[in-house]
């Protein structure tokens, strides 16, 4: 295995105030490597898409520390943690989150502009990573005239368009059956994995657990063990 | 930045049904805010469009005078002791009043007299047809070619008709700035004639027209003939005087305010409310914009962008359709009495701004508070 993309230490995060206060995430360390797809698996309300979150710095953690790539993501301010997210991240959303009212090259492209691309640039760049993940005649269509197959593939395309090194991925199969969603993880697996990319991916689907190369456990915000591979 | 602005544009413009929606909204409020102050606007300057039309740069009056409609009779020593001030180039009197005009198919007509300074003519129209000279000519007078024209069945040179059940004959045709509010035509004569035609009270002069030396000498003037008991104005303060009276002593201009300010509330309400929706509608989308990196004042941008972007084009369309319907209006009615003046266009631009500020303001605020780990829970 290659070095840690995510280093998480002793990560602390509460949700509610007085009596309603519960623990979320519970002293959870973990390290995620590059070249790995990562599954985080557990029961709903075991904490998995909170530590997602803190992961992919979008949640604040009350304690402890995460680290990307050596470099301690919450010490950063507010915009240099938003320019953390558009340059290394990239977002799977379990609803994807599609602009229904632009086009599937402009949805693409969206992480582009952000990036400060040029409007032309970015489509035609957006086309690059259509075809990638095989809609390449869709470009021009609105997400709602695609299946849910082909916009869980257009919220990829986008989610890889900014070249980010870490792929989060949130339920990507539950809006899916079972054949696409396996393909769709297949597809991941071979064509967007690679030795410089580390893919977190929060699921309930054991039917694609084939594909991983780790599978963490969660439990009441805990990690509780490996169901595939190990500590590395 | 533009690639953030294009994606906002998009995602407004887009949305078809809000977008129209958010325009008819702006549109409409434009449309009223701009009609309903081009209507005072006109009137105001109807108005005063003696005061215009004669243009004197100093007017002496009784100081119960409000609008230059409503003369008060003022004592021939007015006028010598104006002569007489330091500073004052020259002072003509002037005569308005209305008179009857009995036309040759035996119809009656109202009109205003101007009659004025038999020496100088101060305050002669613009002739079209006729020679000004003719003016001293028996019964002569010449009538002004405005919206009112046709209702003295459109004279010629030459036509004769009776004034107070005196002869006139039409010796010439003038245009002027600007026509009278009340629908009636005006006639120009001299201010001897005038007198002789039309029943007069003890005192006779309606204004002395002032002409200073330099505009330094204003202050001096209005003193001496505060002294004499008289009002003395310049030429725009007389316009103001008129335009307060029109504003706050009848009324005209409380029922304009009125509708100007309901036409801005239904203005914001309709934006205000479709925009808010428009946002609540994209929150989730502004959400996931967020978790991907895009910093909260590149959202508020995009936000006051689109409210910018409907605000502007909603102006736009607004003015261009005030303007069709006066212009189709006037085609129709010539008197119709409306005129988009910049003041007009400013108070709505500024009123548009604001309800694109309210609107967006809302939008805004719940952009910021949305949290992308939202986006994540679903």
């Amino acid at each position: 295995m290659a070095e840690p993309a995510i280093t998480a230490t002793g990560v602390v995060k509460w949700f509610g105030q007085g009596e309603a206060r519960t623990a979320a995430l519970k002293d959870v360390s973990l390290n995620a490597y590059f070249g790995e797809m990562l599954y985080i698996v557990g029961p709903s309300g075991s904490g998995k898409t909170t530590l997602l979150s803190v992961l992919s710095g979008i949640l604040r953690p009350d304690s402890g520390s995460v680290s990307v790539e050596g470099a301690d993501i919450w010490n950063l301010g507010s915009d240099k943690l938003a320019d953390f997210r558009l340059h290394k991240i990239g977002f799977v959303f379990q609803d994807y989150h599609l602009f229904p009212r632009l086009t599937t090259a402009e949805n693409v492209a969206v992480p582009l502009i952000l990036k400060r691309h040029d409007w032309s640039g970015a489509i035609i760049e957006a086309k690059k990573y259509l075809e990638i993940v095989g809609l390449k005649g869709r470009a021009d269509l609105p997400p709602v005239k695609l299946s849910g197959g082909e916009q869980q593939r257009v919220a990829i395309a986008r989610a890889i368009a900014g070249q980010p090194d870490i792929l989060i991925m949130d339920e990507p199969t539950a809006s899916l059956d079972g054949d696409t969603g396996q393909s769709i993880v297949r597809f991941v697996k071979q064509n967007i994995l690679n030795e410089k990319r580390c893919i977190l991916i929060v699921t309930h689907d054991a039917r694609i657990n084939e594909f991983a190369t780790r599978i963490l456990k969660m439990e009441d915000g805990r990690l509780t063990g490996f169901e595939k591979g190990g500590p590395e | 930045m533009t690639g953030i602005l294009k994606l906002a544009y998009k995602l407004l413009v887009n949305d078809k049904a809000k977008f129209t929606a958010l325009l008819v909204g702006i549109t409409f409020a434009v449309f009223l805010m701009i009609q309903m102050t081009a209507m005072f606007a006109g009137v105001l300057s109807r108005a005063s469009a003696t005061v215009f039309n004669l243009g004197a740069s100093m007017w002496i009056m009784d100081p119960a005078v409000q609008t230059v409609a409503n003369t008060i009779g003022m004592p021939d020593y007015v006028l010598d002791a104006a002569r007489s001030i330091q500073g004052v180039n020259y002072a003509v009197p002037v005569y308005s009043g209305g008179a009857l005009v009995k036309l040759a198919d035996g119809a009656y007509q109202s009109v205003t007299v101007v009659g004025l300074d038999d020496t100088s003519l101060f305050g002669r129209p613009q002739l079209i047809q006729g020679n000004i000279e003719n003016i001293y000519a028996e019964n002569a007078f010449i009538v002004v070619k405005d919206p009112e024209f046709p209702k003295l069945g459109n004279p010629g040179l030459g036509t004769e008709f009776e004034v107070n059940d005196h002869r006139g004959v039409i010796v010439g045709i003038a245009k002027v700035a600007s026509s009278g509010l009340f629908g009636v035509p005006t006639l120009y004569t001299t201010y001897e004639r005038a007198l002789q035609y039309l029943p007069n009270p003890r005192f006779t002069i309606s204004y002395v027209l002032v002409e200073p030396k330099s505009s330094a000498d204003v202050m001096h003037i209005k003193q001496q003939v505060r002294a004499l008991g008289y009002l003395a104005l310049t030429k725009d303060e007389f316009v103001d005087r008129i335009t307060q009276f029109y504003m706050f002593q009848t009324g005209i201009g409380m029922n304009i305010l009125i509708m100007t300010v309901m036409s801005f509330i239904v203005g914001l309400s309709i934006s205000g409310q479709t925009f808010y929706t428009f946002v609540l509608e994209n929150l989730e989308k502004f959400g996931a914009l967020k978790a991907m990196g895009a910093k909260s004042r590149e959202l508020i941008l995009m936000i006051l962008f689109q409210a910018s972007f409907t605000a502007l084009t909603g102006y736009g369309l607004g003015i261009g359709l005030c303007a069709v319907l006066i212009t189709l209006a006037r085609m129709r009615l010539p008197d119709y009495a409306a005129v988009i003046t910049y003041w007009n266009l400013g108070l709505a631009f500024v009123m548009v701004v604001v309800i694109a500020a309210v609107s967006s303001y809302f939008g805004v605020r719940k952009v910021l508070r949305i949290e992308p780990f939202d986006i994540f829970r679903g």
